[in-house]
């Protein structure tokens, strides 16, 4: 039985890494089709680095991410903390509201925005109203759930008497706050921050609603591409992004593997 | 007094991009779209889109299904690992979250054509080419695919924090490994499979590019006829009534799984 | 613990560089909307027009995309965006005319447009020439491959509802060109504004559909190219295009009659560039970049001069410039009233959605709906069961 999971999910993990293999291997091919292997050519990269256009639209990818995550994450601490604070209806009420963006499919959250946006548009005569601003607001919308349910539950977990104590050795609340709870919850903040930014980076859906013409993210303009003939360098450059956050993810994963060794040991210390 | 005012930047963000959106698409839904008239025209046309409705119920819970099925094993496999594994087995699983979901799916599409890959080598065996892609089956792999990390991810965070002293309660107490896992370990996650469940079937069930590149002209989905309402044809205020018939019909489903768990937890959404 | 705090400042430095802001929108620049695959970049060698462009006027050009005159209408009646130039086809010109969606041009910025031919000035669409220049022409007709379609099932639009080829063949993505197959087919005017003929038309494009591989716009290159499909409606432009990369592929004009088309660089209101704008357009019309343009496109040149910028070959092409006795078969598109044109976009959203049996999933749904309820019942005994055997009520032990 054990052997035969084991085997499952060797499986599985093949049948979820094909089509990068497939985009990979497309990235070195001669020809254009994807499905004949033609020749090796580094061309693809040279190409994508010369145009420059495609990095571009990489930047601006990475500017809105960056920006609405981290909004999103103070945004959303402050108001973890303030749930955490809170009882009966108000938190019931904020949970909701909380949970109204993450049980809607993505292709709602867009569409209203992008009515909002062009309805205010209309009420205020403003002609573009689409672009970085209307994306950056939408990706901080869409973004504040995830923060918020993953700071949650670290502060649960956080012993309620270590806020008091500070507070007694003379700490004001907002010392008490920087110095003690938010370095008990910050590893809820950072995965928080992280998941906002992976969510943001690769968000299509509700970009491709509420984007003008005058700021434009990569996964928009992935999609126009898949619209007319394909051109190869986008396989080079879904490698390269590949190549990065496979050694970023490693990288944070042998962190974590230290750390919680480390902990391990203190706590085999403890006891 | 402290905790409103940490939560008030976050209401009222979330009211001003959550609710008063959602206020608006009532709004198109129940206007006409060229003379801005109250009119029940668009939700009272949509008896039409009913087959459109359950084929994209049908074939997201078919997907959700089989996210499960295959979802599971890889999960309890992974759960089982020894601790450093366990850490880079789930990161393994995260990563194809974080790439455009655009190119992966083209990439199956590349795989399933008739000039593709598969169907290469099946016609240099001298075989006739298999209908492999334009049917609801590729639909469903499709989706499979893609949301099969959402399955697999709280599935796994769940099954892990099993306590493993009553497994080893269970086992002292004489059952078999069959009864251990059907009387301890799956009733103890259910939560995860409800929330794996949620997170697949509410994607999939409004997906809008999966079923335009792997299905045939047979298998539009409701996401393809918002996306076109807003895209193509423009009549905002009909896609305004099919994203709002589509929320509650979502609605209706969640708050339906969510009666199979009996505890009131706020949805397992693991990092 | 100290380490993990580290990674976000990291991250954020890391990051940092890009954070420079989008640098402000420099103030000599125009947005130009066009279709996909419509000006020549550049690649095998030809001109990269917008390259050229700015390199003679200092404007610099923000270049986007749609795929269809319906798309274009779309994002310009949703609002939120401007855009400076767009170049819709000539039934398109008309309704944004009539919607009042176009800004009056100044052809004392257009010099060039003198060397448009007076065949293409004042047509239908905008009968004083106020608002477009022309900036190609071209033919509706069938692409297929050689390969693989009969000679003696070639001919007609018929070919499109041959289920010999069930699963090979394409078709347009955009009503209008849609509709005006069916409306070849039956007999009727390309410009018909009949309901009962319409809906007829409608019901044929349904029939059609369970053979189709799909309905595709700029998807047709790759798919015909790679012989992923055998048979397609497309212009005729684009098919001299395919002939280059895939020299098996077939062309034809079918005899019941086809469309011609004109597509004319427009200004949309609401733009912020016009003098740019003009700039551009005028550009576009000068006889050596309209030549090395359309030759690369294989588009028809409405400006005769550009003519002697071009490969004899393809100035001379049969399928670019039909002769007089093709073009008599052809009609071309005027606009529809809004009536019209919203039967038509509701009719043809029937056909894409119509289809497929709906019994099938009726049985599935009511099934599925069943097996939930019972579910639903089952676990709920069952609960009853248990907490009635432990004695205790769960809402107590929770409060």
């Amino acid at each position: 039985m054990k052997k035969f999971c084991r085997v499952f999910t060797v499986l599985v993990f093949i049948f979820l890494y094909i089509p990068m293999i497939v985009l990979a291997v497309a990235s070195f091919n001669t020809g254009t089709d994807i499905a004949v292997f033609k020749g090796f050519t580094l061309s693809r990269y040279a190409e994508l680095f010369r145009d420059g256009s495609l990095l571009a639209l990489l930047r601006n990818s990475l500017i809105i991410s960056v920006l609405a995550s981290f909004i999103a994450t103070v945004l959303g601490t402050m108001a973890a903390v303030g749930l955490h604070n809170s009882r009966g209806r108000l938190r019931s009420a904020v949970m909701t509201l909380t949970n109204i963006p993450m049980t809607n499919p993505d292709i709602v959250t867009g569409v209203s925005l992008a009515l909002l946006f062009s309805f205010t548009g209309t009420l205020l005569k403003v002609k573009s109203i689409l672009g970085f601003w209307t994306l950056l607001i939408a990706h901080i919308t869409f973004n504040l759930p995830y923060v918020i349910l993953s700071v949650l539950p670290k502060l649960t977990q956080m012993d309620p008497d270590l806020e008091e104590a500070a507070l007694d050795l003379g700490c004001t609340p907002g010392q008490a706050f920087f110095k003690v709870i938010l370095h008990e919850i910050m590893p809820g903040v950072i995965s928080g921050f992280m998941m906002a930014f992976t969510m943001s980076l690769d968000d299509f859906v509700i970009s491709y609603f509420v984007t003008g013409s005058s700021f434009i993210t990569l996964p928009v303009e992935i999609y126009n591409y898949t619209k007319k003939p394909i051109h190869p360098k986008i396989y080079a450059l879904f490698t390269l992004m590949f190549l990065v956050i496979l050694v970023m993810m490693v990288a944070m994963n042998l962190l974590q593997g230290k750390d919680a060794e480390r902990k391990q040991k203190k706590r085999g210390v403890r006891a | 007094m402290k905790s409103k005012r940490l939560l008030a930047p976050y209401v009222a963000w979330m009211t001003v991009f959550t609710l008063i959106p959602l206020g608006v698409v009532i709004y198109y839904a129940f206007t006409d779209s060229i003379t801005g008239q109250f009119t029940f025209a668009n939700l009272s046309n949509l008896s039409t889109y009913l087959p459109i409705f359950l084929r994209s119920i049908f074939l997201s819970l078919a997907s959700a299904a089989i996210c499960l099925v295959i979802g599971y094993p890889v999960a309890y496999t992974i759960a089982q690992a020894n601790p450093k594994w366990q850490r880079f087995l789930s990161m393994l699983v995260m990563l194809p979250m974080c790439m455009s979901f655009l190119l992966r799916t083209l990439a199956w599409v590349a795989m399933l054509e008739d000039t593709g890959i598969i169907n290469r080598v099946v016609s240099s065996l001298g075989l006739k080419p298999l209908p492999l892609i334009r049917n609801s089956g590729a639909v469903i792999l499709g989706m499979v695919y893609n949301y099969l990390p959402y399955m697999i991810t709280p599935l796994y965070t769940v099954i892990m924090k099993i306590d493993p002293r009553l497994i080893e309660a269970a086992q002292d107490l004489g059952c078999d490994h069959k009864r251990v896992f059907t009387k301890v370990i799956l009733p103890l996650s259910v939560p995860g499979i409800i929330s794996g469940i949620t997170m697949v079937f509410v994607p999939a069930v409004s997906t809008f590019y999966i079923s335009q590149k792997l299905g045939s002209t047979g298998t539009t989905m409701i996401g393809d006829v918002i996306e076109s309402q807003f895209k193509t044809a423009y009549n905002p205020n009909l896609g305004a009534a099919l994203s709002l018939v589509m929320m509650i019909l979502i609605f209706i489903c969640i708050g339906f799984m969510n009666r199979f768990t009996d505890s009131e937890e706020e949805g397992v959404v693991t990092p | 613990m100290k380490k993990r705090l580290l990674i976000l400042p990291l991250l954020l430095a890391l990051l940092l560089p890009c954070l420079v802001f989008p640098a402000a929108a420099a103030s000599n620049e125009i947005t130009v909307y066009n279709w996909g695959q419509y000006i020549s970049d550049g690649s095998d060698g030809y001109v990269d027009v917008i390259e050229e462009f700015e390199a003679e006027t200092g404007i610099k050009v923000h270049y986007l995309t749609y795929d269809s005159n319906e798309s274009l209408y779309t994002k310009l009646k949703t609002g939120g965006s401007t855009y400076d130039v767009i170049i819709p086809s000539d039934y398109m010109i008309g309704r944004l005319i009539a919607e009042d969606m176009l800004e009056p041009l100044n052809f004392d910025n257009i010099p060039n447009y003198r060397y448009v031919d007076e065949a293409f000035k004042n047509q239908a669409y905008d009968p004083e020439n106020r608002y477009s220049v022309p900036y190609t022409w071209g033919t509706v007709g069938v692409i297929y491959n050689t390969k693989y379609v009969d000679e003696d099932d070639v001919g007609g639009w018929d070919l499109l509802w041959n289920s010999k080829y069930a699963g090979k063949i394409l078709m347009f993505d955009n009503c209008r060109d849609a509709f005006a197959i069916a409306e070849s087919l039956l007999g009727y005017s390309l410009n018909t504004q009949d309901p009962t003929e319409l809906r007829s038309c409608a019901s044929l494009l349904s029939e059609q559909k369970p053979i189709l591989q799909g309905h595709v716009m700029d998807q047709i290159y790759d798919k015909m190219i790679r012989e992923e499909a055998w048979i397609a409606p497309y212009y005729a432009g684009d098919y001299l295009y395919m002939l280059e990369e895939n020299e098996d592929l077939g062309f034809y004009f079918p005899e019941e009659g086809f469309n011609v088309f004109i597509d004319a660089a427009c200004i949309p209101k609401g733009c912020t560039n016009q003098e740019g704008a003009e700039a551009f357009i005028n550009f576009l019309c000068k006889p050596e970049i309209c030549g090395e343009n359309l030759e690369y496109l294989g588009y028809s040149a409405p400006i005769s001069e550009a003519k002697n910028y071009m490969d004899p070959e393809v100035a001379e092409s049969e399928i670019a410039y039909p002769s007089d006795e093709v073009l008599a078969n052809s009609e071309s598109f005027s606009a529809l009233d809004l009536e019209t044109s919203q039967l038509m976009d509701s009719l043809w959203l029937s056909v894409k959605t119509s289809g497929s049996d709906t019994t099938g999933y009726l049985i599935a749904g009511a099934a599925l709906l069943l097996a939930a309820i019972a579910l639903t019942v089952i676990l709920k005994l069952h609960r009853r069961r248990k907490l009635a055997r432990r004695g205790i009520s769960r809402r107590t032990n929770q409060a």
